[in-house]
């Protein structure tokens, strides 16, 4: 996935002001920042839900706005749980794999429901569902295409330990499996846990971006905990 | 990579399929909204027939305008309910980020509200005729088609305008508000031209009528189509 | 998105247009010649003076205000340029209030010449509902705070209004030729003698030119407004 100055205007104000990286199979980009710098807003355009003021982004070269195609490979969880609260959670499920196009919607449904372990309640309409596991059949959702770039956005929240081991154990094996993660979190433990590069962004741009490897866990985390405090 | 076999994305008219399905999937769900619709109408057609003095006006004479203003107003209630569910719990993200064109979510959309309003007449138009005693024959088969054009452009209006209406804060004013204007050559037409053919007139007196209602139907389903992409927050 | 705003306040009138005067003034002046100078119509009485209110502002109504509005709508669509949105709005406002103009005006002369304060007239009918479209398309925009939102929705229903007036004018038309309507008198018979013709013209240009002016006034507020709205979102 490539993005290049990617630029969006609300009203007057930049809510994303020139962000470029590109993202290798297998990467996992922890994005970091304190409300309001425009994660969501990025990932948006990531997904294709929001087109650009600038810029542009490629998945595996196809630009994502024009094409449907590009869209097929991006996987998004957001803040809400995009879930129809009448249905079940099989169903919910099982109609993204038919918008996708997979092959056998059933089969490839309940497998992402597997692989979340929420199979056990399936058939229960989403509304019934707790917060964390109305979460989970989100992820679900948004994996059941074997998605080639996943975007999740705060996906840890509302997730007990059971639900962050099942989401961890995914993410990681999409990402050994060939996928490029975006992981916006404001934990920084469980965010560098899956991280191979770690960014910090700030009213619409990145203030930091930098391999995984390089970075020092305390020194970081002192120097987020200060960028965030300034802003908010 | 764990799936070998290679998804393709459903075509324009299949994608609207999915999406009316599941429309209809929820809508039969919990069926709430269908049989208030469908209460109303019927309610509407009774109270209408108290309001009218039966000895001046026959009541098969009153029956067409009865139909088509219960027609529209439930009608009405259906395409509130359009976009409801897209933005609960923002599900539209789902369908938006999905490799479907944005026209086959208006089209999937306006399918399934279709259906309501057809729903609606389906039981309407027998206890219209049955209310107001009206002559059975040919004419009811008449009635039926006009009433099918109909629906086909108020559904058309209604859905676009709903897709609009549910992102404002006074919805259910404004859906009427920006409808019905849209929604008064479909009625008029639909009216004149079933009154006539009820009354046993030649079809060629209603024939301009019929034009304008397919007419109208052609352009909106188009132009309503095109327009919806606008509509999305992009 | 449009590129950055100006960060200069966008010119303020500090005193009324002067442009609005004059149109009024030019208004006042025909008025003049048509009470006084003006032959009193045969058939119609002095009622009939009306008309030159009536018909002009019925005419900038449809053809010129709702055109625009129209054309403005589509090409923001096309073009995304805020400027194009501001001119709907403008128009759109100010075309409601001639709308307004004629629907007053209508029974005022219907009262004299045809003792019925309201007949649904072919014309008449169609500018009342016009006169309801415009104010759809005005409370649409109230609804919708967001600024890009609110221009998209509006030019969605700007195009598809103008896609309706036709259908409009074309049922409302046939509805009347099937059903007898009582005696109309229509108000500008193809001749008219030549001071009459002169005073209608002069009425026209007058009414036009009030238009544009209106048009500018409102076009003004409407840029100064989206710019206060920008100061403040950026300090936000």
């Amino acid at each position: 996935m490539q993005a290049e100055g990617l630029v969006r205007t609300f009203g007057g104000r930049r809510a994303v002001d020139g962000v470029s990286f590109t993202l290798h199979a297998g990467d996992c980009l922890a994005l970091f920042g304190p409300n309001g710098a425009g994660k969501t807003t990025l990932l948006r355009m990531l997904a294709g839900l929001l087109a650009p003021g600038q810029g542009s982004v490629r998945v595996n070269g196809v630009p994502v706005k024009e094409g449907a195609a590009a869209r097929a490979q991006v996987g998004l969880v957001s803040h809400a749980s995009m879930l129809y609260s009448v249905l079940t959670a099989r169903e919910n499920v099982e109609f993204a794999a038919r918008l996708y196009g997979l092959p056998d919607p059933r089969d490839a449904a309940m497998r992402a429901l597997e692989l979340m372990r929420v199979e056990d309640r399936a058939d229960a309409p989403a509304r019934t569902l707790s917060r964390g596991l109305q979460q989970r059949v989100s992820i679900a959702r948004a994996m059941v295409h074997s998605p080639s770039l996943l975007l999740c956005d705060e996906p840890y929240t509302g997730l007990d330990d059971a639900g962050s081991a099942a989401l961890t154990d995914a993410l990681t094996e999409r990402r050994e499996g060939g996928a490029a993660l975006l992981l916006v979190t404001h934990n920084l433990t469980e965010g560098l846990a899956l991280a191979t590069q770690a960014a910090i962004m700030r009213r619409g741009r990145f203030v930091r971006h930098e391999a995984r490897e390089l970075l020092d866990v305390r020194a970081y985390q002192a120097q987020y905990r200060e960028l965030a405090a300034v802003h908010d | 990579m764990t799936d070998i076999a290679v998804p393709t994305p459903p075509g324009m008219l299949a994608a609207a399929w999915l999406v009316a399905r599941k429309d209809l999937a929820i809508e039969f769900r919990t069926r709430t909204a269908f049989l208030s619709a469908l209460v109303f109408a019927l309610l509407g057609v009774t109270i209408f027939y108290f309001a009218w003095d039966a000895t001046a006006v026959a009541a098969a004479d009153l029956a067409p305008g009865v139909l088509w203003v219960i027609f529209t107003f439930a009608g009405l209630l259906g395409l509130q309910r359009s976009f409801g569910s897209e933005l609960a719990d923002r599900a539209v993200d789902g369908l938006l980020g999905a490799p479907i064109s944005r026209e086959s979510i208006y089209l999937g959309k306006a399918f399934a509200n279709l259906v309501f309003v057809a729903g609606i007449l389906f039981v309407t138009i027998p206890a219209v005729v049955l209310f107001y005693n009206l002559p059975m024959g040919s004419g009811i088969a008449a009635l039926a088609g006009i009433a099918a054009l109909a629906a086909v452009g108020l559904v058309a209006v209604g859905t676009l305008f709903s897709a609009m209406a549910v992102n404002t804060r006074m919805a259910e004013l404004l859906l009427p508000m920006l409808s019905l204007p849209f929604f008064v050559p479909v009625v008029m037409a639909a009216a004149q031209s079933s009154a006539r053919l009820m009354a046993g007139r030649p079809v060629a007196e209603a024939m301009p009528w019929l034009r304008i209602l397919v007419a109208f139907d052609i352009v909106f389903v188009t132009a309503c189509t095109l327009a919806f992409p606008f509509t999305l927050d992009e | 998105m449009t590129s950055g705003q100006p960060s200069v306040a966008p010119p303020l009138p500090s005193q009324r247009d002067p442009l609005v005067g004059v149109a009024l003034l030019g208004i006042a002046a025909i008025y003049v010649r048509a009470l006084a100078f003006t032959p009193i119509e045969a058939r119609q009485g002095a009622a009939q003076k009306i008309m030159y209110i009536h018909a002009t502002s019925a005419f900038i109504a449809l053809y010129v205000a709702f055109v625009l509005m129209a054309l403005t709508s589509a090409l923001y669509l096309w073009l995304k340029d805020e400027k194009l949105d501001r001119v709907a709005e403008s128009s759109a406002e100010v075309g409601l209030c001639f709308t307004t103009v004629v629907l007053a005006t209508g029974p005022i002369w219907g009262k004299t010449i045809w003792g019925a304060w309201w007949t649904w007239d072919a014309r008449l009918t169609a500018t009342l509902f016009l006169w309801f479209i415009i104010l759809a398309y005005l409370l649409l925009r109230g609804a919708v705070e967001e600024r890009g939102r609110r221009a998209r929705y509006s030019a969605v229903l700007g195009i598809l209004a103008s896609f309706l007036v036709p259908f409009i004018h074309l049922s409302v038309y046939l509805f009347r030729t099937l059903h007898p309507m009582p005696i109309l008198l229509k108000p500008s018979a193809p001749s008219l003698p030549n001071e009459m013709l002169v005073t209608f013209l002069l009425s026209f240009a007058a009414f036009t030119l009030l238009f544009i002016a209106l048009l500018r006034s409102r076009y003004r507020l409407a840029t100064l407004r989206d710019w206060v709205a920008d100061r403040e979102a950026e300090r936000a």
